[in-house]
């Protein structure tokens, strides 16, 4: 399933946050969109979802959703977003249950999940015992169960510490290698960006319209952090981005 | 500044001194056991000595006859009974009502607007002065107490839910949305376990309100219950038998807190 996203702007109060986005999201591929903070990144991502309504424009499913896909368009969220009273199971299973699945359907589901995310030993672990490397992963491991045609992360690691991030983003690329999901990946880390996106879109300060669309060509899993190439895309985006985050950054919020 | 111009104070080593701690009572078993035993034989001796004299306060060791007495007349089942089913009964209706609406005030934007004003009059009313009505509204059986009981108890109920429902986190009921959950599996789900930890803080006291209102009711009318044995025994002035009726109230408010703190470390062993 593609994604169409056409002309959607949005505001707050009057105040508009986005501005005339177009963009195409072609199944397997990830979408990074990067910009500086304000910018309207994670609201861009709430209109994708339908956790908001846009002011104008629209985004369009274009074909079926692949089989057994209970939810189309499913979150990550930067918070995790876990409930802290199920233990991981149940998270993972709080999001079948209002599916017409058998109690062994859904059982199946959540080993199947938490064996590809390598949580199995911690399915009956309570979130609050859990590191947050760990805490992401059972959020990963939960999208991945409802068999998502598009995962909409926001900045699924940038609660975690330098560390762990780069240990999970070695994951998300060996998981995009055993099963191509796609994605639209929002983050204010351009080394995720470079190191994830076929294509990066970066978003110029508010109100958020496009300003450049990288298109990178080699896949995900083949990518090094010693690429000369890579670093040299992220060094442009840097500088592409560099004057608007300065000039966000000493933007005073109209709150 | 040079080495010789130092003092020897000035090299001497000293250890940091420790200025952090405190500010965060920690649980310290069997202190609330000795309190009560320390204060019982306060009296005890007081009232022994003739510190205390025996119209002041009665001896501890008489009031625990008087308890005695009671079990063994068989009297102490027929007043408890009725008093504790009154309790529960009572309790239950308030406090099950109270968290449904305060659910509902924590969740619909017209209720809430409605209902919020109506609650604030209702609150500080006496509902002990509202006896008289429920009597005619009830009758005088058991239905006014039990009314009675369960108005106490629901406008305190109602209040501390709405609040726990305010506190639930948002991201967690968008992430259900987001999941395209049912609205009643994230009311279920979600909601409702979010605010237990408010629900049952907001129950301690509502229980105890209850207590109080049951012994008003039975005060005002009704044959047994221990609220007629204490009214009873004021009567007569017999201190002994007033003060075992409070004593036994008094266990009533130990064992509802107890049971609500047994709840809590079974329902919210998932906090932190």
């Amino acid at each position: 399933m593609d994604l169409k996203l056409q002309n959607l702007s949005h505001g707050y109060q009057g105040l508009t946050v986005l501005g005339g986005i177009n963009l195409n999201i072609r199944s397997g591929e990830i979408v990074c969109v990067v910009g500086p903070s304000g910018c309207g990144k994670s609201t861009l991502l709430r209109l994708v979802g339908g956790l908001e309504a846009p002011d104008q424009g629209q985004v369009l499913q274009v074909g079926a959703p692949p089989k057994g896909c209970l939810n189309p368009l499913t979150y990550v969220f930067q918070d995790f977003a876990l409930l802290p009273w199920r233990t991981v199971a149940g998270n993972v299973g709080l999001v079948l249950e209002d599916h017409p699945l058998s109690r062994d359907e859904i059982a199946d589901r959540i080993d199947h999940v938490l064996e590809r995310t390598g949580l199995t030993e911690f399915a009956g672990a309570l979130p609050k015992q859990l590191s947050g490397g760990m805490k992401q992963r059972v959020a990963i491991a939960r999208a991945l169960a409802v068999n998502p045609a598009v995962m909409l992360m926001d900045e699924p690691l940038s609660a975690l510490d330098s560390q762990t991030r780069s240990i999970l983003l070695e994951e998300l690329t060996s998981l995009w290698r055993r099963e191509r999901f796609t994605s639209i990946y929002v983050t204010h880390n351009l080394t995720e960006a470079v190191q994830l996106g076929h294509q990066i879109v970066i978003l110029s300060r508010r109100p958020g319209r496009i300003r450049e669309v990288i298109r990178i060509d080699t896949p995900p899993n083949a990518r090094s952090r010693a690429d000369t190439e890579l670093q040299r895309i992220e060094q442009d985006l840097w500088s592409l981005m560099q004057a608007e985050a300065r000039a966000a950054d000493a933007e005073l919020a109209d709150v | 500044m040079s080495d010789a111009a130092r003092s020897p104070a000035d090299n001497a080593a000293r250890t940091v001194r420790f200025r952090g701690g405190g500010f965060r009572p920690l649980p310290r078993r069997g202190i609330g056991l000795v309190a009560f035993i320390g204060l019982i034989a306060l009296a005890e001796i007081g009232t022994r000595a003739g510190w205390i004299s025996a119209l002041t306060l009665p001896r501890p060791s008489d009031v625990a006859i008087a308890l005695g007495d009671l079990y063994q007349t068989g009297l102490l089942w027929k007043h408890l009974v009725p008093s504790v089913t009154r309790l529960i009964v009572g309790a239950a209706i308030g406090a099950s009502l109270g968290i449904a609406l305060g659910i509902a005030i924590g969740l619909f934007s017209y209720v809430r607007a409605g209902l919020v004003p109506v609650l604030a009059a209702l609150f500080p009313i006496p509902k002990i002065a509202l006896l008289p009505l429920f009597v005619i509204w009830f009758g005088i059986d058991e239905a006014s107490k039990y009314a009675l009981i369960a108005f106490g108890t629901f406008t305190p109920t109602v209040v501390a839910t709405y609040g726990a429902v305010d506190n639930v986190d948002r991201t967690l009921i968008r992430m259900g949305q987001s999941f395209d959950l049912r609205w009643w599996s994230i009311v279920r789900k979600i909601v409702l376990p979010g605010a237990m930890p408010g629900i049952l803080s907001g129950l301690r006291i509502s229980l105890a309100i209850a207590i109080i209102l049951l012994v008003a009711a039975e005060m005002l009318g009704a044959e047994f219950g221990i609220g007629a044995y204490i009214l009873e025994a004021g009567a007569l002035y017999d201190l002994e038998r007033l003060f075992a009726g409070v004593t036994i109230l008094s266990v009533f408010g130990v064992l509802v807190s107890a049971a609500i703190g047994w709840i809590e470390t079974r329902v919210l062993a998932w906090r932190v």
